[in-house]
């Protein structure tokens, strides 16, 4: 395993760190994305429902499959779209 | 184990067996061995040589690094655990004289050179430093995933300027701390804009990624130790909305011994210390002082020079005194200066033969730098080619002389430039008018030679709008070795 030295003044944590969750979600953009395994549109359907109930509209998305990492083109689309994505890791 | 066993009396022989010349002086391994008092010392088989009981294992090479092993085989003769005497090689008569055995082996060559030691095969010595040496790097380790890029890792980090990086291992780090003998601990400066420490092992992590070579290092610590200083004002020059970053000038013996260029295409691509010198001091901003473009780098456009801008001054043909004798320092010392500009301005004049003519033109460019009709605001360094150095040389015009011509031209009535003047809302403020005002500060133009010998173009560098106390002043400190 490679090792690196670490060429910052180390104030930020050795690990990536998530980006902070958002405290609402009134008036956010709210990706579903389904990576196309089995019943995970099942599961997508809920949230959608729930968040409509909450006044929250979604976009749905889909992987063409789930063995694959997401096409940089739908990566993109959902960049753009979104503020934040639910990812459902159905099974 | 320490260089050799405390109290230890006798020889201590290091050998491998992938050495024709160790595996020739077998039996004479064998002999000392069986005799007492010798301690043999294997770098790659413990089984070798065959028939000696006690060989010591040394594949980690310790003991081959603490006794600074370079060739094998190597004799060390020690009275009380101290050494008295080396041989390296097969000298047959040395090594009877130092064993005070005069059949010591009859019937083997008299001689034969050895091998090198493993302990300094390539990039070995840097290893077996860290791992067994003084110098500890401090520095968070980063552990690459077995699956993962280490160049996409730099990036996703947030370590790159837009450009590659070379990934900074500890081999390389120690090899590029080689390159000065300051301590790896010492703090260089406060780096701003987040006023970070900076250790010499933290400028020598950035100086890898840059790509810099570790004879180039003492001249990248130097750039550092400049941008520290609090009148070059490095965290206003990187948080200005105007085009400054800091344009490293090289002065000095050094700038040839590192192979800059100073000559053609001077100001461009193409050198490797004059790209990743440049590139090295921009990249300690921005990792360990935290200044980044959109955070406190608040460069409305910017200029290429950001990634790095770094030259030498052209020294041994100049007709005028350099840059850094200017500013006190001796010809023979080496120096770092840094200016805080911008962007590179043609000063083309192919016509003027004459020095009264070519100051009159390269002065009407520099009038014009920033904004024709704003005086006092920017410093500018002003790089001389060396075909217009050759009108002034001709003359027998000095660089002081130069600067008088240049300074009557660099003059105007305030009157012809107040705000509304020529139809222009931008100007001098109305209550300048009547006076004689300057284009530079006082002390606020820097002159060098440098460029390619063909061509009747010099260029003119834009300082940054707070110019002088108010903001940044050039500075000039000495590389140290």
């Amino acid at each position: 395993m490679t090792t690196l030295l670490d060429p910052t003044s180390e104030s930020q944590p050795a690990q990536r760190q998530g980006l902070p969750r958002p405290q609402s979600l009134a008036g956010k953009r709210v990706g579903l994305l389904d990576i196309s395994k089995p019943r995970g549109d099942v599961f997508l359907d809920q949230l959608e429902a729930k968040l409509g109930s909450l006044g929250v509209a979604a976009l749905r998305y889909s992987k063409p499959t789930f063995a694959r990492v997401a096409p940089a083109e739908l990566r993109q689309r959902i960049i753009s779209e979104c503020d934040l994505v639910i990812e459902a890791l159905a099974d | 184990m320490s260089a050799i066993p405390a109290d230890f009396n006798g020889f201590i022989v290091i050998v491998k067996r992938d050495c024709e010349t160790c595996q020739l002086i077998a039996p004479v391994l064998q002999q000392l061995a069986a005799v007492g008092d010798c301690l043999i010392v294997s770098q790659d088989d413990p089984a070798f040589p065959p028939g000696v009981a006690s060989v010591r294992d040394d594949r980690e090479l310790e003991a081959s690094y603490r006794l600074d092993i370079e060739i094998v085989p190597t004799i060390i003769r020690a009275d009380a655990g101290v050494e008295v005497e080396r041989l390296v090689g097969w000298k047959r008569d040395d090594w009877r004289a130092l064993t005070d055995d005069p059949a010591l082996g009859a019937g083997l060559a008299a001689f034969s050179p050895g091998c090198g030691s493993k302990s300094v095969d390539p990039g070995m010595p840097e290893k077996l430093a860290y791992k067994f040496g003084d110098t500890q790097l401090q520095a968070r380790r980063i552990e690459v995933a077995p699956l993962q890029d280490e160049h996409e890792l730099a990036f996703e980090r947030g370590w790159s300027d837009g450009l590659p990086v070379v990934p900074p291992t500890e081999d390389r780090v120690l090899r590029m701390l080689a390159g000065t003998t300051r301590a790896p601990d010492e703090i260089i400066g406060a780096i701003p804009p987040d006023f970070a420490p900076c250790s010499v092992e933290k400028v020598a992590i950035n100086a890898v990624m840059a790509g810099c070579k570790p004879a180039y290092f003492p001249v990248v610590l130097a750039a550092v130790e400049a941008a520290c200083r609090d009148e070059f004002c490095m965290h206003g020059v990187l948080a200005t909305t105007y085009f400054a970053a800091p344009i490293v000038i090289v002065n000095g013996p050094i700038a040839r011994e590192i192979g800059m260029n100073s000559a053609h295409n001077v100001l461009g691509q193409g050198n490797r210390a004059n790209a990743t010198i440049g590139r090295a001091l921009q990249l300690v901003i921005r990792n360990v002082g935290g200044g980044k473009p959109g955070g406190v780098d608040r460069a409305t456009l910017g200029q290429p020079g950001k990634i790095g801008f770094c030259f030498a001054e052209r020294e041994h043909d100049s007709y005028w005194e350099s840059l850094s004798v200017e500013r006190g320092f001796a010809p023979e010392q080496s120096t770092v200066t840094l200016f805080a500009g911008g962007g590179v301005h043609a000063v083309g004049d192919q016509k003027s033969r004459e020095p009264e003519s070519l100051s009159r033109s390269i002065a009407s460019l520099l009038r014009g730098l920033h904004h024709p009709k704003l005086y006092g605001g920017p410093d500018a360094l002003l790089v001389i080619s060396p075909e217009h150095m050759r009108v002034f040389r001709e003359a027998g015009w000095s660089k002081a002389r130069f600067r008088e011509e240049l300074d009557g031209h660099l003059r105007i009535d305030a009157g012809e430039i107040v705000a509304g003047a020529q139809g222009i809302a931008e100007g001098m403020p109305m209550a300048m008018a009547g006076r004689r005002v300057a284009k530079f500060r006082e002390g606020g133009l820097q002159i060098v030679h440098a460029g390619g010998g063909a061509g009747m173009w010099s260029a003119a560098i834009l300082g940054w709008a707070a110019s002088g106390a108010r903001g940044s002043v050039p500075v000039t400190v000495a590389v140290k070795s």
